[in-house]
């Protein structure tokens, strides 16, 4: 939940980024998914391209985050342990827990709106 | 289940009776606690251990060495329990099967204090994995310490008293979406190890997630377990001892008798009776009574192995 906390503040303060200094790309943000109950939630989620997604553990059974295609694998997380992965190319991520293979989800990176695009 | 069934003797069942059997099955739960004392309810024939002329073998599992949270802050203290309960049997069985997640988090302590403290029931010791012991990269620490001798993943078989046991891992390699997998190598592996068997032969194969399908939207079966029960089907006597769900479970089917033994660490919940399978915490006073351990027994003449399951407390 603290960390949870702390990438809200995060993201706060990387949307004021842009209004400082506008040169930055607005792109860059922080998402989270929450590992409880065996269950990725949200379990589908759509977010923008140099999107940092984050995913901790509430579960009292260790899980991990394996991409289908082999592009990120976490360790394996004990309670409360996180792992971020940062989403930069358009497209449709699908993952899944290799301990409890049951445990599915999907990351939808569609094209950052100020971005050069496909 | 009718009394009939309950006879050791009744070697062939009648078409009726394999039709109750399948009915029953066909439920696909059995909870064997009648009156605090939980046991096998007659669907696998109980025997005494005392009986000659058998062979006794000791079931433990999921023992989660390194598992401290609510439900069991202290799940190397059980499993010492569970170790004592064992060598305080009147009948020492021959050895003992570990049906897999001997430690949590696949840490060189948890399976130190894991070895530590089974050793001390002074048995030989078969392990197969258990998704909690293949977590290190390449499953190095769990080959060190069990994978002598074995094929693949940590797969194997051995003799004793003419029964021909399987060691089989169908918790590597697993597929998004999927449940517990053996993979073709093994399968062949398995087809070539019971290839030129007798059909009387005895067997008993185990595996850590179970090897009949539970309740898939848990993830508590083996995608590709029906070719092993292709592979059994010739034989007279078959028993699948598995883990995995924490909880007393089990059915027959056919010749196949399936049996699921209790953890040493925590309880998880029935099947659909929770949001997860996640470890259930119950009343301190409780927990003893929903953990223990397996004494199995195989009488030569005999279809079907005697199963008596024992918590830690009744």
């Amino acid at each position: 939940m603290r960390n949870f906390f702390a990438a809200a503040a995060l993201q706060l303060a990387l949307l004021a980024v842009p209004i400082i200094f506008p040169a930055v790309p607005a792109a860059a943000a922080e998402t989270m998914v929450k590992i409880d109950n065996f269950t990725f939630t949200p379990q589908r989620i759509t977010v923008k391209a140099g999107t940092t997604v984050t995913w901790e553990n509430e579960d009292d059974i260790p899980h991990n985050i394996v991409s289908t295609t082999q592009l990120f694998k976490s360790k394996v997380l004990d309670t409360d342990e996180y792992f971020s992965f940062t989403f930069t190319t358009p497209g449709v991520y699908e993952y899944f827990c290799s301990l409890h293979p049951h445990m599915t989800g999907t990351i939808i990176v569609e094209a950052a709106t100020e971005g050069v695009g496909p | 289940m009718t009394s009939s069934t309950n006879d050791p003797n009744a070697k062939n069942l009648s078409r009726r009776k394999v039709l109750e059997c399948m009915t029953w099955a066909g439920t696909g739960v059995l909870w064997t606690i009648s009156g605090g004392v939980p046991r096998s309810l007659g669907i696998i024939d109980e025997a005494m251990a005392q009986d000659a002329g058998g062979l006794t073998f000791l079931q433990i599992s999921d023992s989660h060495v390194g598992f401290d949270k609510p439900a069991n802050p202290n799940a190397l203290g059980t499993l010492e329990e569970a170790i004592n309960r064992i060598k305080a049997l009147p009948v020492k069985p021959s050895f003992m099967i570990h049906t897999g997640d001997i430690t949590h988090l696949s840490k060189p302590r948890e399976f130190d204090d894991a070895n530590r403290i089974i050793s001390q029931a002074r048995l030989d010791v078969h392990y197969v994995p258990g998704e909690h012991d293949v977590i290190d990269e390449e499953v190095k620490l769990y080959r060190e310490h069990y994978g002598r001798g074995t094929k693949g993943a940590g797969w194997y078989s051995f003799d004793a008293n003419g029964v021909h046991f399987v060691g089989l891992v169908n918790v590597v390699d697993l597929k998004a979406g999927g449940l517990g997998t053996l993979g073709s190598a093994q399968l062949e592996w398995l087809e070539n190890d019971l290839k030129g068997r007798t059909a009387s032969t005895p067997i008993v194969v185990f595996a850590h997630i179970p090897l009949w399908t539970v309740y898939p939207e848990w993830g508590w079966g083996t995608d590709d377990s029906a070719r092993v029960l292709a592979y059994l089907k010739r034989f007279g006597s078959v028993t699948v001892l598995n883990g995995h769900i924490h909880q007393v479970m089990q059915k027959v089917e056919g010749n196949v008798a399936f049996h699921c033994a209790r953890s040493t660490a925590f309880p998880q919940p029935a099947p659909g009776a929770a949001p997860s399978p996640g470890p259930m915490k119950v009343a301190d006073d409780k927990l003893r009574t929903m953990l223990g351990i397996t004494n199995v027994t195989f009488r030569r003449g005999q279809q079907r192995l005697a199963i008596i399951d024992t918590p830690l407390q009744s």
